[in-house]
């Protein structure tokens, strides 16, 4: 049998998914061995068991200049940065983009503009953040939403014009005004496409995020990481980093569960990544 | 309104940039009518349908109805039925029925709640019944067959009691038994609401059994160097009695053969 017809079953399928990581996990403890049998203090490549400490001591104790047990509040520091941006960002997408997409004076007016903005380089407008909003907190939420933004505009708008013309033209047939066709035609509809705008702004938003905390920052978990950089504390770094990957493969699975949950007309259609 | 046509076109002409699609189409249509609008691919009848229902506005020449002008964007008297996407996705089939309703009775929300939701659907429980969807009524459209979608679509375009009823080949994606039946409910509907019916196929022998009248599309000018020189326009306005139904031709080329030769008249029993 061709390879291309043969499925594998759900454990099998379990299991090759499993093997990448435990691949990773292996290659990692294999270096670390031999590099410490070389230098049993290496700071490179700490062993399983050191990280774990590292990460239990972050996750458990209390800081002793702070009070703080600072894996959770470098944690929630970030993840509020996260939110209060994407929420932002969202707004500025449902209704800019909603409006581009819908409203064709709008759009003509509108849309150039934001494909312009959209191509700026967030991290350069950085440095003009925090000459304007200071160093505090509105500068790193304002990189996000600036960041990602436009993408998450440029991506409602055109779920708008996706819709097909039929089912505008069938909402005036049935009586319905612009406003109504907004709020029971348009918005139901592009819900999905939102989520999925969320999902991939996700994406870029951690990395805005952890480059603001890493600039200017006295928390948050990229902070965190380009602090005990000098250190060389890779044993405080590498979970980290899994932390932040972790928190990131969650918001995004929430999200889609969320769509499943809340959309389910729109996943009848087979499966989505 | 004796005397006035229920639809009057006159003198029509559609561009699109460098290519006209129709041309010179002038056609009085008194209410009551089952038009059938036949042709080939691309030959402009779905254009019509649409400059029929102001989805676009012509280039050219005057569509009345009643009398006046027609509006310059769709309005609840004129209903149409589309191929695909003519019911909402994300709405179940009782939904997409009461959706009607919501839009005239709640001008802000769009949507009724509570005791004004459930009589909405009260209302349309008849509706259901006649169309055989009361079982399917919390399915979503993509979980109906493709003539369950369509009876919905016919169901929710007669919503608002139209009085002309346009149907862009509502069932070219339908087999040949579900289309029978489809038939039987779509002349019972056209009988009982005394519409003036419009609707494209692509099937002749369904043209001729619906139809009490047909019109067909082609070009009749052609230009090898620039063939979007010139559009089509209405070749053929047969008139199609109840009584005495002539036997449709197997093709279009049949057709148009046959309705160039006098002797072989197509307006009665054969001679």
């Amino acid at each position: 049998m061709r390879i291309i017809n043969r499925k594998p079953s759900r454990r099998l399928g379990a299991f090759l998914a499993m093997l990448p990581f435990a691949g990773l996990l292996i290659a990692y403890a294999v270096a670390s061995h031999y590099r410490r049998l070389d230098n049993p203090a290496d700071k490179l490549l700490p062993s399983l068991s050191d990280i774990a400490d590292a990460f239990l001591r972050m996750a458990t104790q209390a800081d002793k200049r702070t009070g703080d047990i600072l894996l959770w509040s470098d944690t929630f520091d970030s993840l509020w940065r996260l939110g209060t941006g994407m929420g932002l960002a969202t707004l500025l997408a449902v209704c800019v983009g909603v409006a581009i997409g819908f409203i064709p004076h709008i759009r003509s007016g509108l849309a150039p503009f934001v494909a312009a903005l959209s191509l700026i380089p967030p991290i350069t407008v950085l440095p003009i953040l925090f000459i304007m909003f200071g160093l505090g907190e509105l500068s790193k939420i304002m990189l996000i939403v600036v960041g990602t933004a436009p993408v998450m505009i440029r991506s409602v708008a055109q779920a708008v014009m996706d819709i097909p013309t039929e089912m505008m033209i069938k909402a005036q047939t049935l009586g319905a005004s612009t406003w109504q066709m907004l709020t029971r035609v348009v918005l139901p509809q592009i819900l999905p496409a939102l989520i999925t705008a969320i999902r991939l702004g996700l994406v870029p938003a951690w990395i805005f995020l952890i480059s603001a905390e890493a600039i200017a920052s006295t928390s948050g978990l990229g902070y965190r990481i380009f602090l005990v950089r000098r250190y060389l504390a890779m044993d405080v770094i590498l979970p980290y980093v899994v932390w932040i990957t972790l928190l990131a493969l969650i918001l995004d699975k929430l999200l889609l569960i969320f769509s499943r949950r809340a959309f389910p007309w729109h996943h009848l259609g087979g499966e989505r990544l | 309104m004796t005397g006035v046509p229920k639809i009057s076109v006159r003198d029509l002409t559609m561009r699109y940039g460098d290519t006209l699609v129709l041309e010179r189409i002038s056609i009085d249509v008194p209410e009551g009518a089952f038009c059938t609008l036949v042709g080939a691919s691309g030959c402009g009848k779905s254009t019509f349908l649409r400059l029929l229902l102001s989805q676009e506005r012509p280039s050219g020449g005057v569509i009345e109805m009643d009398g006046a002008p027609l509006p310059e964007e769709p309005t609840p008297d004129r209903g149409i039925v589309f191929q695909k996407y003519s019911v909402l996705p994300h709405l179940s089939v009782e939904d997409n029925l009461i959706l009607a309703a919501e839009f005239e009775r709640a001008p802000v929300t769009g949507r009724l709640f509570a005791g004004a939701r459930r009589d909405a659907r009260q209302d349309v429980a008849e509706i259901l019944e006649r169309i055989g969807l009361a079982p399917a009524r919390k399915r979503y459209p993509a979980q109906l067959s493709g003539g369950m979608q369509q009876r919905l679509a016919i169901a929710q375009a007669l919503l608002k009691r139209p009085t002309v009823l346009l149907l862009d080949e509502p069932f070219g994606a339908l087999d040949p038994g579900i289309r029978i039946d489809m038939h039987e409910i779509l002349q019972e509907l056209w009988r009982e609401m005394s519409m003036t019916v419009f609707m494209v196929t692509h099937d002749i022998q369904e043209a001729f059994k619906l139809g009490t009248r047909l019109l067909v599309f082609d070009k009749v000018r052609h230009d090898p160097h620039a063939p979007e020189a010139y559009g089509a326009t209405i070749t053929y306005d047969i008139p199609l009695d109840r009584n005495q139904k002539p036997q449709p031709p197997a093709s279009l080329e049949e057709l148009a053969g046959a309705a160039s030769k006098p002797e072989k008249s197509l307006g009665g029993h054969p001679a």
